[in-house]
């Protein structure tokens, strides 16, 4: 008796709350925002990569040679991650700047 | 060197040490190891590693040595132990135990501290008994 | 009360059946609503966990024996304290904390990813509610914690006095916090698996619930160590015995995948090997689920035969099945973006300490599941002792302390030999140095093994040191900061790096710890009446007096009978008392009398331990209540029918009569060097693994300022 009231209470509370979100349609979504966010990361972690070569290259474990291609390297790639992000975010025409 | 002869080369060194460590394991796993054994399988002449249920009414101690009886967990079969050094907490009459030594004229003698206990009643399931 | 709490398990169970069903729905046809109703229904299952995890906490606390988990693990007489924890001492109990606790760890991830991944996201939550749904399965099907009594006793049987520690009390919820948790990264990597989005998103988005779940892991196994170095009365703190092998496996794994998935972040390699290792390591956390309640192994902790272990090996069966298909049809997605530069970098570095790891995981294994392997292989079951795996881990763990030391003083890329050598000398010197100390200054030569490890853990520790130095100084003469303001701004502004080393930095510590005390332990088991006097480790221990306690035992377990020693003990330079003594905790087999079911009861060891930074000493003893045996039999005979009151003073007078004519009683002293240090180096790991965990406000900061300072520049250019 106990044990069946309860379902039956909490089968309803569970599914009033799981149906809330069903019933509010129309918050169109766009694809855009994820990958905005995944590129925001990207750029971070890349900028995080380029300072921990400085810091290496500061604290003597990379020589100069070294640092500077591996810096110029990361620099690209940190260029092109901005560029994508500057696309989605519409400052860019389409197909602007140059493509790889 | 080209690439791929590199790439070849790295997966011959790689393989080389998991077979290495492959024999390792095995050679000195099965020569190390010790046979767990009942009551009922023991045989004279080398050493195991005793399993079974301590007896009721069998622990007596003399001096340092604690001596018991250790019987087959599903039979009747029982060989007398002899033990010395630190017993388990949960040591009990009638607890599982497991020890190691050899077969010595009919007494199995056990090695030093080798004596296990097994936890009782952590997660045992016999809500039936007792 | 029950019938609540297995209403909100089967609730829970639908509901968990409802988050894998409409995740995948909204995932297949992009209905996001459904994703959203999914992900709420994750949250409700941890309402619902809650919900039912505290109605039995709260029928534990008030000792409700018309449910059988109460009266099979709890009595009136266990203190409050050891009450709450008894709840997981039990295998239903303990399941119920698994989900409750994966649930829990599941929505906080959910909620904080809620915006991001939105492709990986909702196969990730099928994946938990697939999980949840299994231990809500276990529950509901065979093992309901909610079982209740149709005649309730009047008192239960207790809890289990050997679990009456602090150490317990926390261990068994560190170690399945660090379970479930390692659960986030698997099922972030099936979704990223399924939708072939296998870039570094769904690292960057778990590493830190990976971390997280690490830093329990291993707190738990420490303190698990400490629970047996304090109260199993042995003195030791690892005996490789199977359900400490198999809390230590995930965790070696686990501690491979965090270093590994640094590679794929930075460089976009070992894609393959990093989605392998989560989801072996997610199989091993449930192996040592499995293995803690199969019995299919013997252990000192063997839990005895269980109803659920088939149901167990079915799902681990399962898990490995859908991992390997997946990972075997998504091999295309899963090549390098990039090569490896030189075996001359941090990244082959990093290549090679997953070997290790790996390896060492391996061995363990081997070891562990060994019975069952010969059993196949010869059809007798045999097994490998401590000294099998003494052989093989030590080697292993020596390579591993060495990469410990080099993997921080190394450059992502590439890297000359000259550079290296440029950062290495100053700490080969350190090493070099400790090295001739030892051997001129102390006998460590007599453990090679032990020697090597000192150099090592030296080793490390420059290494460590010297980062840290030449960061801060690099960075006082860019910024000209004062030195500690220096350090802590270099520490906050690289806390993963430097919270890394510090990491290292407490590993090597710890393995101080176990190299001092595995080779230089000393240990003496005597016999002794009051007035001995025998000696240990240069310490002279005489046993001045025995004791005898009732209800009221020192560490407030409840025992009713206490016995114990007074002891004092002289020796370099210290002057000190120490108490061991053995509690005696009353059955109710009724197959014993009246008074000596006080005795023949479960009894624990109350370990005396002088803690110190150079050596323990460790002390037990085990009286010997034979002397007494006569007169509790004829207590038994008399007293059978007397009130409780009476047989409260019988038993009174016996440990009193115990006390004033004690016969020998058995001591075990250890004096362990250096033992502390392995909990000391355990909480540097902690602390070093928190500051790399911890968000960097700074880079928050700055992408909130960047977005204000770019809008800021519209807005002006267009006015």
């Amino acid at each position: 008796m106990e044990y069946a009231l309860a379902l039956l209470v909490l089968v309803a509370v569970v599914a009033v709350v799981l149906s809330l979100p069903l019933r509010r349609r129309g918050v169109a979504e766009r694809r855009e925002e994820a990958r905005v966010a995944e590129l925001e990361a990207a750029k971070e972690a890349k900028y995080r990569e380029i300072r921990d070569a400085e810091l290496d290259h500061q604290m003597g474990k990379l020589s100069r040679e070294d640092w500077r291609a591996v810096d110029s390297d990361l620099r690209g790639e940190a260029i092109e991650i901005l560029r994508q992000l500057d696309r989605l975010e519409g400052r860019l025409p389409e197909g602007g700047g140059m493509d790889r | 060197m080209d690439p791929s002869r590199k790439r070849k080369l790295r997966l011959v060194v790689a393989l080389t040490a998991a077979v290495l460590l492959a024999t390792a394991l095995i050679y000195t796993s099965f020569s190390a190891s010790t046979e767990a054994s009942k009551p009922s399988q023991l045989k004279p002449g080398r050493s195991y590693e005793l399993t079974g249920e301590v007896v009721k009414g069998s622990i007596s101690h003399r001096g340092d040595q604690l001596r018991f009886r250790v019987r087959d967990r599903d039979g009747t079969a029982s060989v007398p132990v002899s033990y010395t050094g630190v017993v388990p907490d949960p040591f009990r009459e009638g607890r599982e135990v497991i020890v190691s030594g050899e077969l010595e004229r009919g007494t199995f003698v056990a090695e030093r501290d080798s004596l296990v206990t097994k936890c009782p009643s952590k997660f045992t399931k016999d809500k039936q008994s007792s | 009360m029950a019938g609540v709490g297995s209403a909100c398990l089967a609730v829970a169970l639908l509901t968990a059946a409802y988050a894998a069903g409409a995740s995948l729905y909204g995932a297949r046809t992009g209905r996001r609503e459904w994703v959203t109703s999914g992900r709420r229904a994750i949250y409700c299952i941890a309402g619902l966990c809650v919900l039912a995890f505290g109605l039995l906490e709260a029928a534990f606390l008030r000792s409700d024996f018309s449910f059988a988990l109460v009266a099979e693990g709890s009595s009136t007489s266990t203190p409050t304290f050891y009450k709450v924890t008894a709840l997981w001492a039990t295998q239903d109990g303990s399941l119920l904390l698994w989900a409750t606790l994966l649930s829990l760890f599941a929505s906080t991830v959910l909620f904080l990813t809620r915006r991001s991944l939105r492709d990986i996201a909702p196969y990730a939550t099928a994946v938990l509610g697939v999980i949840a749904g299994f231990f809500l399965l276990l529950m509901v099907g065979w093992e309901n914690p909610f079982d209740t009594l149709a005649n309730p006793p009047v008192e239960g049987a207790g809890l289990n006095p050997l679990l009456r520690h602090p150490a317990m009390m926390i261990h068994p919820p560190m170690l399945y916090t660090g379970y479930v948790g390692f659960s986030v990264p698997f099922a972030f990597a099936i979704g990223a698996l399924v939708t072939r989005h296998t870039g570094a998103d769904w690292i960057r988005a778990t590493r830190r619930f990976a971390l997280i779940a690490w830093i329990f892991l291993g707190t738990g196994i420490m303190l698990g160590a400490l629970w047996s170095y304090t109260e199993l009365g042995w003195g030791g703190y690892w005996a490789w015995d199977p359900v400490e092998n198999a809390s230590l496996m995930p965790w070696l794994v686990g501690t491979a995948f965090l270093h590994s998935i640094m590679v794929q972040e930075k460089r976009g390699m070992l894609k393959i090997w990093n989605v392998s290792l989560i989801c072996a390591t997610f199989t091993l956390a449930l192996l040592g689920t499995f293995l803690v309640r199969s019995g299919i192994l013997d252990s000192i902790h063997a839990f005895g035969a269980s109803t659920i272990g088939v149901q167990f090996l079915v799902f681990i069966g399962l898990v490995i099945a859908l991992s390997a298909t997946l990972i075997i049809s998504r091999l295309p997605h899963l090549r390098s973006e990039a090569k490896l530069d030189s075996l001359l970098s941090r990244e082959a570095f990093f290549l090679l300490n997953n070997l290790v790891l790996v390896g060492l995981c391996l061995v363990i294994m081997w070891g562990t599941f060994f019975p069952l392997i010969s059993e196949a292989i010869t059809g007798t079951e045999a097994s490998v002792g401590p000294p099998w795996f003494d052989r093989l881990v030590t080697p292993l763990a020596l390579v591993l302390v060495l990469l410990t030391a080099i993997g921080p003083m190394l450059s992502w890329r590439r890297f000359t030999p000259a550079a290296l050598w440029r950062v290495a000398w100053v700490p080969v010197t350190v090493a070099g140095v400790t090295l001739v100390a030892l051997l001129t200054l102390t006998d460590a030569a007599d453990s090679p093994a032990s020697l090597a490890m000192f150099c090592l853990v030296a080793l490390v520790l420059a290494a460590v040191g010297q980062e840290l130095w030449r960061g801060t100084v690099a960075r006082r003469t860019m910024t000209g900061e004062a030195w500690p303001r220096a350090l802590a701004r270099l520490t906050g502004r690289n806390r993963r790096r430097y919270g890394g080393f510090l990491v290292h930095a407490g590993i090597a510590v710890l393995f101080l710890g176990v190299a001092a005390s595995s080779a230089f332990v000393q240990q003496r088991d005597v016999r002794a009446r009051p007035g001995d006097t025998f000696s240990v480790d240069g310490y002279q221990v005489t046993y001045r007096k025995a004791t005898a306690k009732l209800g009221g035992d020192r560490s407030g377990t409840g025992a009713p009978i206490s016995l114990g020693a007074v002891l004092d003990v002289r020796g370099k330079g210290k002057h000190f008392v120490m108490r061991p003594s053995r509690n005696y905790y009353a059955t109710t087999d009724p197959s014993l009398g009246a008074i000596s079911r006080f005795f023949e009861g479960e009894a624990t060891s109350e370990v005396d331990v002088r803690w110190g930074l150079r050596r323990d000493l460790w002390m037990a003893i085990r009286p010997d209540i034979g002397s007494l045996q006569g007169p509790i039999r004829v207590a038994d005979r008399k007293f059978a029918n007397s009130s409780t009151d009476v047989q409260a003073f019988i038993i009174a007078a016996l440990a009193d009569r115990y006390r004033r004519d004690p016969p020998p009683a058995a001591f075990r002293a250890i004096a362990s060097p250096l033992v502390l240090w392995i909990w000391i180096g355990g909480g540097i790991v902690v602390l070093g693994a928190l500051v790399a965990a911890w968000p960097s406000p700074e880079a928050r900061l700055r992408r909130v300022r960047s977005l204000y300072s770019a809008r800021l520049g519209q807005e002006l250019s267009r006015a």
